[in-house]
């Protein structure tokens, strides 16, 4: 029995377990929901997949770097012909990578929701679709085949929209639900092309028929087939990953429980789009025009969405924008053809993301469900453990070394650099632009003055007197170790003392003939990180600057950046302004006039033709003989002609 | 003397003109079918004479069917035009129009 089966198997049997024990007539201490057993019934789940992985890691790493990968067939799901799509599991690096921390991260943020979700009427169904998330993001990363992988890309995609709207009640998560699948339809549109595309080109979806060949430098791949392909894998990549053009449906995914924006909106689904890319390297490979595209939308996400992140008041969109910022960077890191790059700061943005989002939900839980920044404040002397917990975070995120975030970011930077310094000019100011509102965020919930005391006076007897109050410790334990890897993970992959262990790891998913590796001068490398860290401290001071004494600066928060630049308000004008207009039009002058008028012709046509034609039945027996004569004569004469010429 | 087989011909073909004339313009329904036997025994002497033409007794045979047919029609006929008889007097082919589109 190989471990890997366990990695998928566990989280399907929590799904499976957990949508049925609704009907149980099971009573939690709490009320009549099922609190607080189907959450650890959920987290035992997730944390055996994490713990399966390991030991699957465990017995990789025991192997010859060439040994490490293995396919595994649980059975064929479509036999057709020379087609054989397989339900089977691909262990590589890359995808164990990738299953390490999904299972990881999600087992800590499973943990924090018991706590979190208490006392929520549906507690049941959020555990649910917690482990039905995970199970289908396993599937998605270790499928041995793209249809299979594309289950598990349209399984996240349920998980998504079921916990985005998991308080349908509210008219906003409901909508917002339906903004993420549909904006995810169009990345699907993207990826089944690509599939139909490959099943013309190479007869497969298999990894290794489709992938292994070029990642072997056995074959090559005509320009214009590798471009096609990018180009439209790429769509799916950006919907599911939130970049450009397509970012617009993660701010309002904030909707959802908090510990789903970290889970899915985060640290991992998001960064399924990531995977793709990665998986898709050997084709990649073959597109320069594809890996300049890829490049160029991580930077201008980055950019673009870090702009808008400097203005939102609601803790959560901040941290929304940053994601789809951060994305960015990695897609950014992966067009510049450095993937482990891009993998290095996904795995460090899903720890210190996973714990800015978790510690920004402990401070709504401390506040009773208040979300505006501008309303909090203060809240350093009351929430011991989640401050620090969050300003390891930030510093994680706004890239101040030691932590995280600047080591991974600076190897995308170097690689963006070695790519075009134009990339890297707008990677280091994104990253001033990430210190500057991070910092601003931090000043506005942490220091200052306690803005949601006058705010809980003037709400009166809905008003909460009682001091904020810090998390239970379901909630803190996930908040402390995710500090501790917000702190260390960077070793997993730094630059010096023989310490890359992820570069080294995925080396044979990434070999020279697909990705030709770079080196960048030592010397630039640090001038590189010199010049991000002055920026991002310039970033920082500048924010201490501009938010120390005041909450409201108008002048520093122009409504456009407030309002993301006006694109959903133009999406919305243009799809209820002339969009509609055209289709009330089609409805009711093509539709009902044109293709209604002709079915509606042709049938008067049949029926005025019929009651004219029905006139020449006149009932008398001399007329019918008449026809039969004339009928007759007719004929003979035609007879009479032929039979004289 | 021996009559030309043309004149058979056309004595024929005039008394077929006749009846087929007589059907189409007579609306009694009696007189209508004594002008469809007179079309029958026009159409049974040109057989009778080509038989004779062409030495074939084919012919000669066709006519009996002819005749057969013709009196078994009669039958049927004469059985129609009594039952209407019987409904309406003086009965006309145009008074039966029921099948009149």
């Amino acid at each position: 029995m190989n471990a890997a089966y366990v990695i998928v198997a566990l989280p399907l049997a929590g799904a499976i377990a957990l949508l049925f024990a609704g009907c149980l007539p099971i009573r939690g201490p709490v009320g009549k929901v099922r609190d607080p057993w189907s959450g650890w019934l959920a987290t035992a789940m997730t944390l055996g997949a994490f713990v399966a992985t390991v030991w699957v890691w465990a017995t990789q790493v025991g192997r010859s770097a060439s040994g490490r990968s293995s396919d595994l067939n649980i059975f064929t799901w479509i036999p057709v012909g020379d087609l054989h799509v397989n339900f089977g599991l691909q262990v590589d690096p890359l995808s164990i990578l990738w299953c390490l921390f999904v299972t990881g991260v999600g087992g800590l943020i499973t943990l924090y929701s018991i706590g979190y979700m208490k006392g929520d009427p549906s507690f049941n169904r959020f555990f649910f679709y917690l482990n039905a998330f995970v199970f289908s993001m396993v599937v998605l990363v270790l499928a041995d085949n793209y249809l299979f992988s594309f289950l598990g890309w349209e399984g996240v995609g349920f998980c998504s929209y079921g916990l985005v709207g998991f308080w349908f009640e509210r008219n906003s998560a409901a909508v917002a639900a339906k903004k993420a699948f549909v904006t995810n339809r169009v990345g699907d549109f993207g990826f089944m092309i690509a599939l139909f595309l490959m099943f013309k080109h190479f007869g497969s979806f298999n990894f290794s028929a489709v992938l292994g060949p070029l990642s072997a430098g056995h074959a090559t791949l005509a320009a214009s087939t590798a471009t096609a392909l990018t180009l439209l894998l790429l769509l799916g990549a950006v919907a599911k990953s939130a970049q450009l053009p397509l970012y617009m449906w993660l701010p309002d995914a904030m909707e959802g429980p908090t510990p789903v924006s970290a889970l899915i909106h985060a640290a991992t689904m998001v960064t399924a789009g990531v995977y793709l890319i990665a998986r898709s390297a050997p084709i990649i490979h073959f597109s320069s025009s594809g890996q300049w595209t890829i490049a160029w939308i991580g930077a201008a996400t980055a950019l673009f969405a870090a702009t808008i992140a400097c203005n939102q008041n609601d803790i959560k969109r901040v941290l929304a924008y940053s994601t789809v910022s951060q994305i960015g960077y990695m897609v950014l890191g992966e067009g510049s053809g450095d993937y482990s790059a891009g993998i290095y700061h996904t795995v460090m943005h899903a720890f210190f993301k996973a714990l800015l989002f978790l510690s920004a939900g402990a401070v709504i839980h401390a506040l009773h469900d208040e979300q505006d920044m501008k309303r909090m404040g203060g809240l350093r002397k009351h929430l011991r453990i989640t401050f620090p917990a969050f300003i390891i975070g930030y510093l994680a995120l706004s890239a101040i070394p030691p932590f995280d975030g600047f080591w991974s970011k600076d190897t995308v930077l170097a690689a963006a650099f070695h790519k075009s310094p134009a990339l890297w000019a707008v990677g280091v100011i994104t990253a001033g632009l990430t210190a500057y509102y991070m910092t601003r965020q931090v000043i506005l919930v942490f220091y200052g003055q306690a803005r949601w005391a006058d705010q809980s006076a003037a709400h009166g007897a809905a008003g909460h007197s009682a001091p904020p109050h810090e998390a239970p410790p379901t909630m803190t334990v996930p908040l402390v170790i995710l500090s501790v890897a917000s702190v260390l993970g960077w070793l997993l992959n730094a630059p010096f003392g023989g310490l890359d262990f992820i570069n080294r790891w995925l080396a044979p998913v990434f070999p020279a003939a697909i990705a030709p590796s770079f080196a960048v001068h030592t010397g630039t490398k640090w001038i590189i990180g010199l010049v991000a860290t002055a920026v991002a401290v310039a970033g920082v001071l500048s924010g201490i600057a501009a938010w120390r004494r005041q909450v409201d600066r108008p002048a520093l928060e122009p409504a456009v950046l407030a309002h993301g630049w006006y694109i959903d308000e133009g999406i919305a004008a243009a799809v209820s302004g002339p969009l509609a207009r055209t289709a009330s039009d089609l409805s009711f002058e093509v539709d009902a006039k044109l293709v209604d008028g002709s079915v509606n012709g042709i049938a008067r046509l049949a029926a005025e033709s019929g009651r004219q034609l029905r006139r020449i039945q006149t009932g008398y027996v001399r007329n019918y003989a008449l026809g039969i004569g004339a009928g007759a004569a007719v004929i003979l004469f035609y007879v009479a002609l032929r039979a004289g010429s | 003397m021996n009559v030309p087989s043309a004149w058979y011909l056309i004595l024929a073909a005039v008394l077929f003109g006749i009846g087929a004339t007589g059907l189409l313009v007579r609306r009694n329904v009696l007189v209508m079918f004594m002008c469809i036997e007179l079309m029958l025994n026009a159409v049974n002497l040109t057989f009778v004479t080509f038989a004779r033409m062409l030495n074939d007794v084919g012919g000669q045979v066709d006519v009996f069917f002819v005749l057969v047919v013709a009196a078994a029609e009669v039958v049927v006929g004469l059985s129609i035009i009594v039952a209407m008889f019987r409904r309406r007097a003086a009965a006309t082919a145009d008074d039966i129009h029921g099948l009149k589109g």
